[in-house]
């Protein structure tokens, strides 16, 4: 990347720990300018951990964090003017009105008064809480208050911003929400989030990060992920003919063709098999017309899509099993 | 200090909208209304030697027992136990203006409610209007007192509510506490054990620190630097242990 400004996250070896468990190990990881960057790992990865050293609540054991190019450690109040952070459960007060604690957040991040008034409109228009700018924050309900917290994060419009499972809790209209809001930072804003939502993950995020007890055990992009994780693709087919021919068939179209499961055939004679391949290519069309050349009858074929969740169980269920030096872990970032 | 004053009219701002300090308030004036007029009973039966201020200020101590406590407990505890600690020490504002922006709120209502009770002296003024109900000296001094001791008393109430998370347990210690300081050095100068003479140094620190022989002092018009020196070490002290437990309980939280 041609960027002269230095990247807006870089971890170098993080290590923290604490009460004699290492809660985070030797986590690396950059993240370019304005991109959107998915956290994901299973509970007590060291998610929540990594994210309150990168805003400087928590200091690290060893390692550097370095936000726009000013380490955490040494330039804690520069640091923390370029952040915004929405901390895991969005602890508000609850005895404030809506517009009175952005007002004071506000103050507190060095926005001037005038403004202020103006901002907060925005960001309220932004979050679509306008309707309850003057209610009490103790009385709204989950998904209001999940956008107060977002508002206050936006609100100094900071380069970078954290939020740690800024979705969770919420019904699947709110996420919708949500997710609108923080698609419309992208390139404006660096945004890292975590959550364990992985659908929710897979449509914001340009780059996944998989960190798993306290190691990073894979990064990229969702497709990039896919392959490199599962490496394999997945057929789905519905056929009637000659079950016993068949694996012999399939290798003849592609070695590493085989056939994983099957399942009894219904009353027309059909059956459901899956297929499973090393190979990356499109292999349907191939294996549509050997099958139907030696007169079996097909129904449907379909390509199995793998969905984040497939690579997150096997990429945190890997790193179970390799816990020392993660395979694809220190990749340079895109 | 930039965030100082936005942190203090917050927390005042706050203070001033809780139900729980009009409570507080109305159960602290009803109380020092009914020692006042105990007082005035006592000399409309009998002449007396003090000025009724002498002797009402003399029981400041019952009113600092429960108002700091109840003034102080939430003030950090309630902040940890929320979460919002976390939000609030990542923007740039520092742990030593959070807790001096808490202690500046709680000794600014503690001043408001002392300061409330002057409208005691002023109704007796206004109805028996005989200068001898009141002698401005002890008055004067009194007042001074309070707002002088009252920076020590309402820092251990903010140090107490940065040991826990739980109000009812900060507000408990602050208690203990502040009986500890205030009842602890009367009792202590009465004990036989400490007339030895390899013990005199600790008896003139006790003897130093007796808040009862202060409040004698301020009254009869001495403001000794020595007893004033030791409210504001007091307080200052108070306050560094506050802000180092906030920091503490933030890296091992």
């Amino acid at each position: 990347m041609s960027d002269p400004l230095p990247p807006a996250i870089e971890v170098s070896h993080l290590v923290k720990s604490y009460g004699g468990i290492t809660a985070v190990s030797d986590i690396s990881f950059t993240v370019a300018r304005g991109e959107i960057i998915g956290f994901l790992g299973p509970n007590g990865a060291g998610k929540s951990t990594t994210m309150r050293i990168l805003t400087g609540y928590l200091p690290a054991t060893s390692g550097s964090v370095k936000i726009c190019g000013m380490s955490v450690a040494t330039q804690p109040d520069e640091v923390k003017r370029r952040i915004g952070y929405m901390p895991e459960n969005n602890p508000l007060p609850e005895d404030m009105r809506v517009s009175e604690y952005l007002y004071f957040r506000g103050r507190l991040k060095e926005i001037s008064r005038r403004n202020l008034g103006p901002r907060i409109d925005e960001v309220l228009e932004l979050s679509d809480l306008k309707r309850v700018r003057h209610k009490i924050i103790g009385q709204l309900s989950k998904g209001f208050r999940q956008r107060v917290g977002i508002a206050e994060a936006i609100l100094a419009e900071p380069p970078v911003i954290i939020m740690d499972e800024p979705t969770i809790g919420l019904d699947p209209h709110q996420i919708l929400i949500v997710r609108d809001l923080i698609a419309s930072l992208r390139g404006r804003m660096t945004v890292i989030i975590s959550s364990h939502i992985l659908p929710e993950i897979e449509q914001t995020c340009d780059r996944v990060i998989i960190i798993n007890q306290g190691r990073v055990v894979a990064q990229g992009t969702p497709a990039d992920l896919r392959h490199e994780i599962l490496g394999h693709s997945r057929y789905q087919l519905q056929a009637a003919g000659d079950a016993a021919a068949l694996p012999a068939l399939l290798a003849t179209i592609e070695p590493t063709l085989t056939l994983t499961a099957q399942t009894d055939p219904d009353a027309a004679g059909f059956r459901t098999l899956s297929l499973s391949t090393e190979r990356d290519g499109e292999l349907g069309e191939a294996i549509l017309n050997t099958l139907l050349a030696k007169n079996y009858r097909v129904r449907a074929l379909t390509r199995e899509q793998p969905t984040l969740e497939d690579v997150f169980l096997a990429a945190t269920r890997r790193s179970w099993d390799v816990v020392s030096a993660p395979r694809n872990g220190n990749k340079p970032a895109a | 200090m930039k965030h100082f004053f936005t942190l203090l009219s917050h927390e005042i701002r706050m203070l001033l909208v809780s139900p729980g300090t009009y409570i507080a308030a109305t159960a602290f004036l009803a109380f020092m209304g009914f020692v006042f007029v105990g007082i005035l009973e006592n000399y409309s039966t009998a002449a007396q030697d003090a000025s009724p201020a002498q002797v009402f200020f003399s029981l400041f101590f019952l009113p600092v027992f429960f108002m700091v406590p109840l003034l102080t407990m939430k003030c950090l505890a309630e902040e940890r136990r929320l979460g919002t600690i976390e939000t609030l020490l990542t923007t740039p504002v520092t742990t030593t203006e959070v807790v001096l922006g808490k202690f500046g709120a709680a000794y600014f209502l503690y001043l408001l409610l002392w300061g409330s009770t002057g409208g005691l002296f002023y109704i007796l003024q206004k109805f028996a209007s005989d200068p001898r109900l009141l002698d401005s000296g002890p008055l004067i001094g009194g007042y001074t007192f309070i707002a002088v001791s009252g920076l020590f008393f309402v820092a251990i109430g903010v140090l107490t509510s940065s040991f826990s998370r739980n109000q009812s347990v900060a507000g408990i210690l602050s208690f203990v506490l502040l009986a500890f300081v205030i009842l602890g050095g009367r009792y202590l100068s009465g004990v036989s054990f400490l007339e030895r003479e390899s013990l005199r140094p600790l008896k003139d620190a006790v003897a130093y620190a007796q808040i009862f022989s202060h409040y004698d002092d301020f009254t009869r018009g001495v403001i000794d630097s020595r007893q004033v020196l030791f409210y504001l070490s007091g307080t200052v002290i108070a306050l560094v242990f506050s802000i180092f437990a906030v920091e503490t309980k933030v890296l091992h939280s």
